[in-house]
């Protein structure tokens, strides 16, 4: 429960942060929140010879709407996603999410960007940001560059960052009218991580689904984007014949594997039972 | 109840604020991890990644290179003190550290001592261990057949069987079973678990080498034992009784698992002793998790044999009892299952057999009471489960079934066909409270009209029998120190008091209730009077805190103390006032002269005259000792019922409603009682729904987070509903009863009990908790449901 040693760094501007990391390569690790990293750390199954801590940066944690896009800064606390009125308005299937990410005092320090740049299938964002349809936003020395959510995750703990870049936003396209979307949990308990979780993002015409969003959390090695169920609903008018043909898609996609929480095949069917829950609470919410 | 004395007194019933709240509340208590000593050096362990293997090298070369470490112990070095093996409280062997093999995954194989705790953590990762594996024995079962690898290789009989216990008579169970109507089976398993106190383990070490002193600041419930086990362990080191002191300071939860002597202590009073520094070792959480005492794990075959009208005749238990790879139970010494036959419950079986066999395996030791008074749970929620079991297969509502069966309120006091006396019991007056309370006849009404619209709801109820105090000296005795506690009181010459114990708080109140009990006897306000526990250069001999004896022995002890000292004041009152001590009368707080009630002395000046104006030829002060020698235990009881809604699609299980009626005979401090009552539902929760210790087929332990090992916060805990009938215990100078385990021992069968019932009609009997959603979505796709 105690890391090895360990040199901490905290500039205080996003140039200089980058050139740490330009500097320590991979040898050195961001710190948001902490609330992942610190407890690897603790475990031992992360040692870091260079922390390079970005919490003294300003200006990334702003929430803005502009050009019908809502910018998220990397270093937003989930419990202030949670609390945004922006969010709470116009993107509930965010609400949802922020709100069962582990527990109230893990949501005061944890950070939106850490949630995604850590990589970790498991977490919620993930799902909600493939859902969505996201982009991510990377600075490096040499620049800026624009990532979309879906290609963003390579594998279990690794995304499309290099070790030189930093996730400074997450890019979430306004939702078109007739959208709506909602964010499932399954969980043993508060603080755990999902049993199964399931983000659908909904735009429907006159009771026609004209396009959907699917995620998985937790649900194989990366972030799972329900393809075939999102092809197979857009277009089809939403019944319950429909919504049940769907769950059973994306139940289809997902590649869990066995542990405490239970089978994979127990998993599997939680996918399918969430599904069909979301899109119903989705088609719900349509404004 | 009645109370005699006012709230500015504030005896026996009055929900006196704790007097250890303002020190808790203000992050100012004295914990052990609190001390810190000049020159202190620090100690941590290295740890057995494998359950079973054979050391073959421990190289600490890179360790002892590490500037600030300053030795690496292991058990070859204990073993030329003869140190390297401590019995258990259960007279079985433990290692301090392994000179050969490794028994399981987490288990300590060196330590190392440094001048920090980061340096202590550095030298452990530094530690070269080479281990060969060998083949580990995981399940219990395995363990006792004919080629099982052998745990443990040191004793003389190759044999993974520990002990065998039965209690009972075999033959009319058998002969009852054999002419009966109605015969009921079930294989029930209640997991390992682990207690989990919010404080970890740990210790303090201080030997004192121009004193030849050793000072000891310990996480133990029970100072006073381990003092006795240090000075008959190390004796042959020097380290005689009278120059050991043991002290416990605050402790932050026990709940069983801080009444064992773990390898760390022994580590660091030897580490100190050689050193002439002190040592402190305090585990972390995974430390904690992985190594120290488990409960529970007892694998049970139960069978009830009863007549076609649901009345129950005879019970049968046969229970293998997983022990890791030593008996580290911390029972009474002449009951290896602890109290286990208590298990005909509630109920008034003519026949009954229980037997249980003690089994090695590769996995920590232990077998400790966990908030409960030794195997009590394990007792109660086989009957309760059985109980409601047999009622539905006979198609008999359970509530109807219970109260036909109870042991009725005129039987007491009751010998059960086990041999215990219950004291005494209103078994149906608890139920129909609880039903009352919960409208139980409307609860089955909704939950036919949902079954009618497919839903699943279920109605659980357990009406436990709990037994408590240990214990009367002709039984109870730990390593053969009889179970008695004690207590000493003075009185100042200001009437204020101070009043020692041999118990030791955890969290349970004491300070608050043992003053309650002696203002409730004394008259003396109770906020004039310090208790002081813990501490073995001052607090008088007891046996420690623990199985819910607390109250029914030291409490006993402060009233039992506090009457000898109302005695002498009589006799000065009774100086003072010139009149015969016939022609006094007491009233709490003040003798008066019968017929002249102006004629008084309070006990304030009654404390004063006993060192300045005594009667000549008494001694002088006013204070008085006792150890308590209880005739029985006291059997607490209650009724909880659950009911729980399922959801079909995901199988969760929702606690809608939770009703808990105790009776604990009369109450001390009613707060602390529900207290009490409120942290113990939430502990018999906690393993029906979602604690175990799981170990895969290596024995590696799974569960060794937090994450993994789940413990129930505010979110999962349902809104507790307590009530309380109260039947006083007949011999117990205050008619009180222990209350601290009742609800940990009552809770799981409820909740257990109110899952099978939502799903009895898809032919479900039993689902051994904890009660995943992955195993209630098992049965209902098993049974063709889904949502």
């Amino acid at each position: 429960m105690i890391p090895p040693r360990f040199h901490y760094h905290a500039p205080a501007t996003l140039d200089a942060a980058l050139s740490l990391l330009n500097d320590y390569g991979p040898e050195a690790r961001v710190l948001a929140g902490g609330q992942s990293l610190i407890p690897l750390m603790k475990l031992q199954l992360a040692a870091p010879a260079h922390i390079v801590d970005i919490n003294r940066i300003p200006g990334l944690d702003a929430i803005t709407e502009e050009n019908g896009t809502l910018h998220i800064g990397s270093l937003t606390r989930e419990a202030a996603l949670e609390a945004s009125e922006t969010v709470r308005a116009g993107y509930a299937i965010l609400h949802d999410t922020a709100a069962v990410i582990a527990d109230p005092l893990v949501r005061n320090m944890a950070t939106v960007g850490g949630n995604l740049a850590h990589g970790d299938p498991a977490n919620d964002h993930p799902a909600t940001m493939v859902a969505l349809g996201a982009q991510v936003v990377a600075r490096s020395a040499a620049g800026e560059r624009v990532i979309p959510v879906a290609d963003f995750f390579e594998g279990p703990l690794a995304t499309a960052l290099g070790p030189g870049e930093i996730l400074t936003g997450i890019q979430v396209p306004q939702p078109p009218a007739g959208s709506g979307g909602a964010y499932l949990k399954l969980e043993r308990k508060v603080g755990d991580y999902a049993t199964a979780g399931v983000a659908v993002f909904l735009t429907v015409n006159d009771g026609v689904c004209q396009q959907a969003g699917i995620g998985l959390t937790n649900a194989g090695p990366v972030p799972v984007k329900a393809a075939s169920a999102e092809n197979f609903l857009a277009g089809q008018r939403l019944t319950e014949e429909t919504i049940r043909e769907a769950a059973r898609l994306a139940a289809q996609e997902a590649q869990p594997s066995a542990d405490l929480r239970g089978s994979a095949d127990y998993k599997r069917d939680m996918v399918r039972v969430l599904t069909g829950r979301a899109i119903r609470q989705a088609l719900e919410r349509v404004g | 109840m009645t109370m005699r004395t006012p709230p500015e007194i504030g005896g026996m019933g009055h929900s006196v604020p704790r007097k250890e709240d303002p020190r808790f509340l203000q992050g100012k208590g004295n914990y052990v991890d609190d001390v810190k000593l000049p020159g202190m050096l620090h100690l941590d362990i290295v740890r057995s990644p494998l359950a079973h293997a054979r050391i073959t090298s421990i190289n600490a070369e890179k360790a002892l290179a590490i500037p600030g470490v300053l030795a690496v112990i292991t058990g070859k070095d204990l073993e030329q003190y003869n140190l390297a093996w401590m019995p258990t409280l259960m007279s079985d062997l433990q290692m301090v550290l392994p000179v050969d093999t490794v028994k399981f995954d987490g288990q300590e194989v060196a330590a190392v001592l440094a001048t920090d705790r980061y340096t202590a953590a550095d030298g452990v990762s530094a530690v070269e261990v080479e281990y060969e594996p060998l083949e580990p024995v995981v399940n219990p079962f395995r363990a006792l057949e004919a080629d099982s690898p052998i745990v443990r290789e040191d004793k003389e009989e190759k044999t993974n069987h520990i002990w065998h216990w039965e209690a009972g008579d075999r033959s009319s169970t058998d002969r009852a079973f054999s002419r009966s109507a109605v015969t009921v089976k079930e294989d029930i398993y209640i997991p390992r678990i682990h207690v989990s106190s919010i404080e970890t383990c740990g210790c303090v070490a201080q030997w004192d080498a121009v004193q030849e002193k050793l000072t000891v600041w310990m996480t133990t419930q029970a100072p006073h034992a381990i003092r006795t086990v240090i000075a008959l362990v190390a004796g042959h080191l020097g380290l005689a009784e009278h120059k050991i002191r043991v002290i416990s300071p605050d402790i932050g939860g026990g709940f069983g698992g801080k009444v064992p002597v773990y390898p760390g202590y022994v580590l660091a009073i030897a580490a100190s002793f050689l050193t002439g520094h002190p040592v402190k070792w305090v585990e972390d959480r995974m430390e904690n998790l992985m190594a120290d005492s488990f409960a529970r794990d007892y694998h049970i075959a139960a069978e009830v044999a009863a007549r076609q009208d649901g009345t129950m005749e005879a019970l049968r238990i046969k229970t293998v009892a997983d022990h890791g790879y030593t008996d580290a139970a911390c029972n009474p010494s002449q009951f290896p299952a602890g109290l286990f036959h208590i298990c005909t419950g509630s109920y008034d079986f003519k026949d009954a057999f229980v037997e249980v066999d003690g089994v090695y395996t590769n996995k920590p030791p232990g077998g400790i009471a966990y908030r409960c008074s030794f195997r009590v749970t394990e007792a109660v929620y086989a009957v309760e489960r059985m109980a409601d079991i047999v009622a539905h297969q006979l198609n008999i509502d359970p509530a109807e079934f219970r109260m036909k069966n109870f042991v009725k309120p005129e039987s007491f006091p009751y010998r059960s066909v086990l041999g215990w006396e219950y004291d005494s019991g209103d078994y149906q007056g608890a139920l129909e409270r609880a039903m009352e309370i919960i409208d139980y006849p409307a609860l089955r009404r909704e939950q036919a009209e949902r079954r009618d619209r497919g839903e699943l709801m279920g109605i659980g109820i357990s009406s436990f029998t709990e037994i408590v105090g240990a214990g009367p000296s002709r039984h109870f005795d730990i390593l053969g120190i009889k179970m008695f506690d004690s207590a000493d009181i003075r009185i100042h010459p200001t009437g204020k008091a101070i009043a020692r114990f041999g118990t030791k708080s955890q969290g349970q109140g004491h300070e608050t209730t043992y003053a309650q009990i002696i203002a409730e006897e004394l008259g003396i306000p109770a906020s004039d009077i310090t208790v002081e526990e813990g501490d073995t250069d001052t607090a008088p001999y007891g046996l420690g805190t623990y199985a819910s004896r607390s109250t029914p022995t030291a409490g006993a002890a402060a009233a039992v103390a506090s009457r000898k000292i109302l005695d002498k004041a009589r006799t000065i009152a009774s100086y003072l006032l010139d009149v015969s001590e016939e022609d006094l009368e007491w009233e709490p707080g003040k003798f008066s002269v019968r017929g002249a009630p102006d004629r008084a002395r309070t006990i304030q000046e009654i404390a004063f005259a006993a060192y300045t104006d005594h009667p000549l030829g008494m001694e002088a002060g006013l204070e008085a000792h006792s150890s308590y020698d209880p005739p029985n235990l006291t059997y607490p009881f209650g009724s909880y019922i659950c009911a729980v809604d399922i959801d079909k699609g995901t199988g969760e299980v929702k606690i809608r409603r939770f009703v808990a009626v105790d009776d604990c005979g009369n109450v001390i401090n009613p707060m602390i009682v529900e207290g009490q009552v409120h942290g113990g539902l939430t502990m018999g929760l906690a393993p029906a729904l979602l604690e175990e210790m799981v170990y895969d087929e290596n024995g590696n332990n799974l569960t060794g987070t937090f994450m993994d090992y789940l413990l129930p916060t505010a979110v999962e805990t349902p809104v507790w509903e307590t009530d309380r009938t109260v039947t006083p215990s007949p011999h117990h100078p205050l008619g009180a009863k222990g209350i601290g385990e009742s609800a940990t021992v009552g809770a799981p069968a409820a909740i257990a009990n109110a899952v099978v019932d939502a799903l009895w009609h898809l032919g479900v009997r039993n689902i051994d908790i904890p009660i995943t959603s992955a195993k209630v979505w098992q049965a209902l796709r098993d049974a063709g449901v889904d949502e």
